[in-house]
């Protein structure tokens, strides 16, 4: 075991001590175990290296770091090499040997496992040079390729704690909600709430303990940035909230994080551990009398309780139900008692403007969004992943340039941000920057960061009947309008996909949605109209194509479309009829296949399958 | 003393001690905002949704649930606006869904110029105002029944559907509810509720059943009286 720390100057000396003990320019191959990449099988992968570095005897000459999300998670399993940074991605399991071979030992390309640039058809060697990553800005997630999430030593040594032990070593907790309030942080977790305001309030507050919180339950469909966050840099999350405790005046602290991320909890469970056998957390804080600690709450997975109050009640024991808030949690949170409740990417953000200064963090961004947003770039999209980028840049941007544009060559349609409660953006608006407000003002929202692209083969009436379906499902029940009025929305777009949608269907739901958002409980119903309002406001024809012409324009829609194929382009290479799992698509060898349109179920099969076109939708 | 606000509902200026809500406000002053899961023996629970009120304190106007509410100085109430009646009309709309045919609910749908539903029915009769597992929990204080599952799927319960074991079958959750729809019934001295029969003390005097054995038993030892206390019934004791 290792001593505890006795003053910030005592951890600043650690951290050069580190530092000096590494070389820079040892090999160092760095493999991402992040979820996305776990899933490819890289654990495998780790395993293969290992067993490849104790057989060459390389053991201290070449290191083998597995690190958390990189975030390009569509071309995993993905390598770095370094000094160099030299990329390698979807690679191989049996790659190891090879990699080490030629790459690290000889310094040779393995041409293969390099990312081919779609757009220029040249193939890229270093990380830094990848499209995708090149108009990021990648200050907080970034982090991640460089360390080992379970190694403190790792932090330490990419500067990690210097925050802390800047702000321990003489500033008061009033300067430091002051700088925070300066850099105009606002909440990631979707509110986008001034995170020094949130602090000051809880600090001023006249109660006893006060609480800081860390919501880890995200919860948003499609979206996994805080996941990565916590499993790939738990420690930057610490540092933020030791900070965030300092300056409020807290001493107890909780992480609320989802039992659904085994690896966020095993992670961040072993960063505490660490960090208090340092005494970075725990009794007298780096000698400077300072208490704070940190549990760990698991959720049970409803997404409500992500919301505050419902976060709160679970914390306590009790069904995640939210309740009113006219009076704040700053005031009265978790047990009645003044509470700070964060975002995990909130936190994050945090150790950066305590070491750069709140000038630097405001001269990233727009005018009343500052700083950089992670977002989860999924849905039909070339380059599936985690993108940090900075406030302002475009929606145009972000899909074709660091997303690399829509699969398939297909017609982009829409993107949805702002998870199930945020709204769809058609093209139209590509090219407004990204920002709390900007957004807001087109009937969407920042929310914790989820982007699905959508293209022209995605029913936007088919799309809000799913986000509508999943809040439906996770809605508590508490309150009448939302239980009982996003259920009776999806029925009536149920009617609309299935063909027997009415006239005034669009106004009742219009209706509705205005009554739903001013008469729920909470912000779970209060926004859970947003999918329906954004896309009648956005795509209306195509609801009224369903109601009126009884067609989905989109093909999508089953009660609604009907499969053909068109005698001109099919070649009769019998491929659909192979395909189809209920023998409707038939004909002989080289001639014209037809569909049995009563034994057609409708999978579209045959569509995504046909190399000629020939099959038709409609 | 503390200090009074004085604040506006409708336009007609009300005082009222702090800490009074907006609902509790009205009810003092007569003014009817209607309501279904309000109860003033019970904490404000804000689920229904009918008591909403339009407020503006400063420039900001927005909806509250006024059982919830605070009235504080200065504060404009209207309990009236398109924006309040809508949201109203929407959730007696919804109720209405799950009960068609209750007076109660009927009556206040009338008001509101709310006739029928055009909702798809779903007989449920209950419409989750709450004040039975409240009034089990806050006044009786045995906790007995709760909610389960979420969504439109959430219903009140016993624990695991089985017979409640806390339930002292004083038929306080029966008599709260607004819509009458958790049966109560009494025969032959056994309690019969939420599926399970309690039997009933029999008056060692006059012979007649007077209560649940159970919940005598509760109040016993509750106050600390004499075993054979509950033997006789109020009018015999």
């Amino acid at each position: 075991m290792m001593n505890k720390i006795k003053s910030p100057d005592e951890l600043l000396k650690l951290q050069e001590k580190i530092r000096a003990s590494r070389d820079p320019n040892k090999p160092c191959v760095t493999i991402c175990a992040g979820t996305g990449c776990l899933a490819y099988g890289t654990q495998k992968l780790i395993d293969n290296f290992k067993a490849e570095i104790e057989k060459r005897n390389l053991t201290g000459t070449v290191d083998v770091r597995t690190s958390g999300c990189h975030g390009f998670c569509e071309r995993g399993p993905l390598v770095v090499v370094n000094p160099k940074g030299i990329f390698y991605q979807r690679v191989k399991i049996d790659d190891a040997s090879e990699i080490i071979e030629k790459t690290v030992l000889n310094g040779e390309l393995l041409d293969r496992l390099l990312y081919n640039d779609a757009q220029t058809g040249a193939k890229v060697t270093y990380e830094h040079e990848v499209p995708f990553y090149k108009k990021q800005m990648r200050i907080v997630f970034g982090m991640n390729g460089q360390i080992d999430p379970k190694s403190l030593e790792d932090y330490l040594a990419i500067g990690g704690y210097s925050a802390l032990a800047k702000v321990l070593r003489g500033m008061q907790p009033e300067a430091v909600i002051q700088e925070v309030i300066k850099a105009n942080l606002r909440g990631r977790g979707g509110g986008g709430f001034p995170t020094g305001w949130k602090w000051d309030a809880t600090r001023k507050a006249n109660d006893n303990p006060k609480y800081v919180i860390c919501n880890a339950d995200e919860g948003d469909p499609g979206a996994y940035m805080d996941r990565s966050l916590l499993e790939g840099n738990p420690q930057a999350v610490l540092e933020g909230m030791i900070i965030g405790a300092y300056a409020i005046g807290s001493s107890e602290g909780y992480i609320y994080v989802r039992n659904e991320y085994p690896l966020a909890v095993t992670n961040i469970t072993i960063a505490i551990e660490k960090v208090r056998e340092l005494g970075i957390i725990g009794k007298n804080i780096l000698g400077t009398g300072f208490n704070f600690d940190i549990k760990i709450n698991r959720g049970g997975g409803a997404f409500v309780c992500g919301e505050s109050s419902a976060l709160f009640a679970s914390i306590e024991g009790r069904a995640g139900e939210p309740r009113a808030k006219y009076v704040h949690a700053t005031d009265r949170g978790l047990y009645d008692k003044p509470t700070n409740l964060n975002n995990v990417e909130t936190w994050a953000n945090v150790p950066l403007i305590m070491n750069k200064g709140a000038d630097w963090y405001q001269s990233i961004g727009t005018k009343n969004s500052k700083g950089t947003k992670i977002f989860s770039l999924v849905g039909k999209i070339n380059n599936t992943g985690l993108v940090e980028v900075p406030m302002g840049i475009t929606l145009r941007e972000i899909v074709f340039e660091i997303g690399g544009g829509i699969p398939k060559g297909k017609k982009f349609k829409a993107v949805q941000t702002g998870g199930p409660s945020g709204g769809c953006i058609p093209e139209q608006f590509l090219d407004i920057p990204v920002d709390f407000d900007e957004l807001s003002k087109i009937g969407s929202m920042m929310g914790s960061g989820g982007m699905i692209v959508m293209d022209d083969r995605n029913c936007m009436v088919d799309v809000a009947k799913y986000f509508l379906k999943f809040l439906e499902e996770e809605s508590c029940g508490k309150c009448t309008p939302c239980r009982e009025g996003v259920l009776q929305m999806r029925l009536i777009l149920d009617r609309i996909t299935e063909g027997t949608g009415k006239e005034e269907d669009l106004d009742t739901l219009e209706w509705m949605g205005q009554a739903i958002i001013d008469g729920s409980l909470c912000a779970l119903g209060g926004t859970a109209p947003n999918p329906v309002l954004s896309t009648i406001r956005f795509f209306r024809e195509e609801y009224e194509s369903h109601i009126k012409d009884k067609k989905c324009p989109a093909g999508v829609c089953k009660a609604l479309i009907t499969y053909s194929i068109d005698a001109e382009a099919c070649t009769g290479c019998g491929v659909c009829a192979r395909i189809c799992p209920t023998k409707a698509a038939t004909g002989e060898k080289k001639q014209v296949h037809t569909i049995d349109q009563e034994k057609c179920i409708k999978c579209g099969a045959c569509f995504e399958s046909c190399k000629f076109d020939a099959v038709k939708v409609a | 003393m503390p200090e009074m606000v004085t604040f506006k509902i409708d336009g007609r200026e009300i005082t009222a001690s702090p800490g009074t809500t907006i609902l509790e406000a009205a009810r003092d002053a007569n003014i009817y905002i209607p309501n279904l899961c309000s109860n003033e023996e019970l904490t404000p629970y804000g689920a229904c949704r009918l008591c909403m009120v339009e407020i503006t304190h400063g420039k900001r106007t927005r909806l509250v649930a006024s059982c919830i509410y605070e009235a504080s100085q200065g504060l404009e109430v209207k309990t009236n606006t398109e924006r309040v009646l809508n949201v109203r009309r929407m959730v007696i709309e919804l109720l209405l869904s799950r009960n068609p045919k209750h007076p109660t609910l009927r009556k206040i749908g009338e008001e509101l110029g709310v006739n029928d539903t055009r909702f798809e029915i779903d007989f449920k009769g209950c419409i989750l105002c709450g004040q039975c597992v409240r009034t089990c929990r806050e006044v009786v204080g045995v906790s007995a029944i709760g909610f389960k599952s979420r969504g439109h799927t959430r219903k009140v319960a016993t624990p695991f559907d089985e017979a409640p074991a806390d339930c002292i079958a004083c038929g306080s959750c029966s008599y709260i509810c607004p819509v009458q729809v958790i049966p109560m019934e009494d025969t032959n001295g056994v309690r019969t509720i939420w599926k399970t029969d309690f039997p009933l003390q029999k008056c060692t005097q006059c012979g007649r059943y007077f209560a649940p054995v159970k919940q005598l038993e509760y109040f016993r030892k509750l106050v600390n009286l004499p075993e054979d206390h509950f033997n006789k019934c109020k009018n015999c004791r």
